[in-house]
């Protein structure tokens, strides 16, 4: 998180707010005793200006705000939180005051914007239930594969959060290089800490120990027919299972189960797809229909189930050997294959 | 195999900023006997004490001489045009300039026995910028795509003519640097210029990764690779990464996205900036953005360059950018709007005190 900052900048003002206005009219300026407002509603008393100078780490937006200026504040006033924050976190983004790493990830944006909006989606909309995040490592870098559906990579998003959610760590995506060539879906990959799937950026992003996640079935995948619903399509060349073991990571199969059923894809209207340079034009029962909103996924359940790791290690000297990478692979795909049968007993209805 | 300092420095383009202030810098340096300054021009400013300069003739065909009469045992190879300068016959000038510059020289170079250091700058624009490519080049990355620039495809034969050259010359330590853009308080650039304009075009749903080097480091790698040996090809740029919005926003600037809908509309987006030197390798680098990583560099010469946020406030700040969105202002207007919202929800729940104690 891009905090601390704020404070350097903000509190000398703060301070020099200190004496000037205010004193219109309100009797506490920056006294300590607290809100003599109506006695019990202020909750947990505690004085608004000093515990705040004490913990700037606990409570950062606020502390970052002129306090005594004009309007005094409650501790604990969440919405008065809110609002700080948003306008410190606006201020920031006007000012270009955050971070971006060489790929491009903007953890702030991330963390504040985009996954607030994809989190309701899959607690609430989906339903989403996580399994076996412990298999994820607290630290250290792992390669996440995952199975890929639904017509449009809402997987990918929904992955994002699951794994953000359960280890407070930020997946780092490998996309397809069509997504790059599209404006604003492409930043807003980058941003959320999406790459290019290749093997440099794979590699690099491991190395750095981060937690990457890839969809090796890519286009194949999400662009399968509802009659094909769960079942993996060919696992591409392999790339990913070189990558692992070129930097000797382990890899964490994960199943989705859910993304097959948002937008059931009955058809493909392909001079439509050549004319947009796409791999495929959905038709799906909603969609060219009821136009922009045949675009709402359907509410299926989702359920999410991260696997053992696969350690790759002992396989470190056949990093490039093709029959190694190949089974490899293939374990991966059917570990995840035999997980989303397990979790598709567990889900008889796919809207339950 | 000659390892020492070299005692006579050739200097090449020091017409222009660049050329100009390294051989100053080296002329400075006590370690180096004599620097001599060529170009095809006489430079518009003194080059100061230190450096002789040689006027050559367009074609180059004194370079030879040049190189036999001084004795030089080091060339460092600044002469290139990164932009077409209408005034200075344009595109075909250009690629004079770079391409059969370059190769003459080499030619002049393989033929002078007591040469043993040849420095040539480069560009990372050899890169390119797509859809298709890596985050992060390293000097290994083989670009996916031919950079349609102008710019570009010079740098792509320099680097061929130099691969060349190390091969007839294997004796010569050949050095050659990729920089991203200078950016640094004196330096005025189609890239500085673009961030003085008041409202910033930016392409339309893009916001390009973009690096920068500082040119006092630029300058700093560049005399240590005529006093120091390292052969090779080398990424020369400032760690980390600033977006384009996050650049125009720390110079103050308002950006203006601008649809891009293919090359004429690049173009026109060139021709609406009405500045020239825009060309489409710098379209591309603004519609993908470039990053390179730096570790063989840092490994090599034990020395980092500043980082590109770093580099960029020194710019922003030397620039004196008047700031339209600048820290204060927003600051202020953030202030302005959280105690306005403060005093308005107190009133609200006075109000409602008031009315509910009554009762």
């Amino acid at each position: 998180m891009a905090r601390g900052d704020p404070h350097s900048e903000l509190a000398p003002m703060s301070a020099a707010e200190l004496p000037a206005p205010s004193r219109n009219g309100h009797q506490r300026a920056p006294e300590p005793p607290p809100t003599p407002e109506p006695g019990p509603a202020s909750g947990p008393a505690v004085g608004p200006e000093p515990a705040v100078g004490l913990e700037p780490a606990a409570v950062p937006e606020p502390a970052a705000v002129p306090e005594p200026a004009a309007a005094p504040v409650e501790e604990g006033d969440v919405w008065d939180r809110r609002v700080a924050g948003a306008l410190a976190f606006l201020r920031r983004r006007l000012t270009g005051d955050y971070e971006v790493d060489e790929f491009g990830f903007d953890p702030e944006l991330t963390e504040r914007v985009i996954q607030p909006l994809l989190r309701p989606v899959f607690r609430r909309y989906f339903r989403g239930e996580v399994t076996g995040a412990e298999h994820l490592p607290e630290h250290g870098p792992a390669l996440v594969v995952a199975n890929h559906s639904g017509t449009l990579p809402i997987d990918a998003g929904m992955l994002t959060v699951a794994v953000h959610d359960e280890t407070g760590r930020h997946l780092r995506l490998l996309g397809a290089d069509l997504v790059f060539r599209i404006p604003i879906f492409s930043e807003l990959t980058r941003k959320s800490g999406g790459t290019l799937a290749c093997n440099a950026d794979a590699e690099r992003l491991l190395r750095n120990g981060e937690l990457v996640g890839v969809f090796p079935e890519g286009f194949k995948g999400i662009g399968k027919r509802y009659w094909q619903r769960y079942q993996l399509q060919r696992f591409g060349r392999g790339g990913f299972v070189s990558a692992a073991l070129h930097t000797g990571t382990p890899i964490v199969p994960v199943a989705i189960v859910g993304a097959e059923e948002i937008y059931p894809l009955i058809g493909d209207l392909k001079p439509l797809a050549r004319l947009l340079g796409t791999p495929y034009f959905p038709v799906t029962p909603t969609f060219p229909w009821l136009g922009p909103l045949g675009m709402v996924p359907l509410p299926s359940k989702w359920l999410v189930e991260f696997c053992p790791p696969i350690d790759t290690t002992p396989y470190a000297d056949s990093a490039d050997d093709p029959i190694v990478i190949f089974n490899l692979a293939d374990q991966v795909r059917e570990t995840i294959q035999q997980t989303v049968r397990k979790l598709l007993e567990r889900r008889p209805d796919p809207f339950a | 195999m000659v390892t020492d300092i070299p005692r006579t420095v050739v200097v090449t383009g020091v017409r222009r900023f660049l050329g100009a202030h390294v051989a100053a810098r080296l002329a400075a340096d006590p370690r180096i006997g004599r620097v001599v300054g060529v170009d095809t021009a006489a430079p518009g400013d003194d080059l100061g004490g230190g450096v002789e300069f040689v006027r050559v003739d367009p074609g180059l065909s004194q370079l030879r001489s040049v190189l036999a009469d001084t004795g030089a045992e080091a060339v460092v190879h600044l002469a290139l045009a990164t932009a077409p300068d209408p005034q200075g016959g344009g595109r075909a000038a250009m690629k004079e300039q770079n391409v059969i510059g370059t190769m003459r020289l080499l030619a002049a170079c393989q033929q002078a026995p007591a040469v043993h250091r040849v420095v040539v700058r480069s560009s990372t624009a050899a890169y390119g910028a797509s859809f298709r490519d890596p985050a992060v080049f390293t000097e290994d990355t083989q670009a996916r795509e031919v950079p349609r620039g102008g710019f570009a495809r010079d740098i792509l034969d320099i680097e061929g003519y130099v691969r060349g050259f190390r091969r007839r010359r294997p004796d010569v330590c050949a050095t050659v640097l990729r920089f991203v853009p200078f950016v640094g308080s004196r330096v005025d650039t189609a890239l500085t210029r673009y961030f003085a304009l008041p409202v910033v075009p930016t392409v339309l749903g893009r916001d390009p990764r973009l690096q920068f080097v500082h040119i006092d480091d630029a300058w700093e790698v560049l005399h240590r690779s005529v006093l120091e040996e390292h052969s090779g090809t080398f990424n020369v740029a400032g760690p980390g990464v600033i977006t384009l919005a996050q650049a125009v926003r720390r110079a103050g600037r308002i950006p203006v996205p601008v649809v891009e809908p293919g090359l004429s509309g690049a173009a026109a987006f060139a021709k609406a900036l009405g500045m020239r030197g825009l060309s489409l390798d710098q379209v591309d680098l603004f519609v993908h953005g470039r990053v390179v990583d730096i570790t063989r560099l840092t490994t090599e010469y034990g020395f980092t360059p500043r980082s590109t946020p770093e580099a960029f406030v020194d710019f922003v700040r030397a620039h004196e950018l008047g700031s339209l969105l600048g820290l204060g202002r927003v600051t202020a207007a953030e202030r302005a709007i959280l105690n306005g919202i403060r005093r308005a929800r107190l009133a609200g729940k006075r109000s409602l005190d008031g009315a509910r104690r009554p009762s």
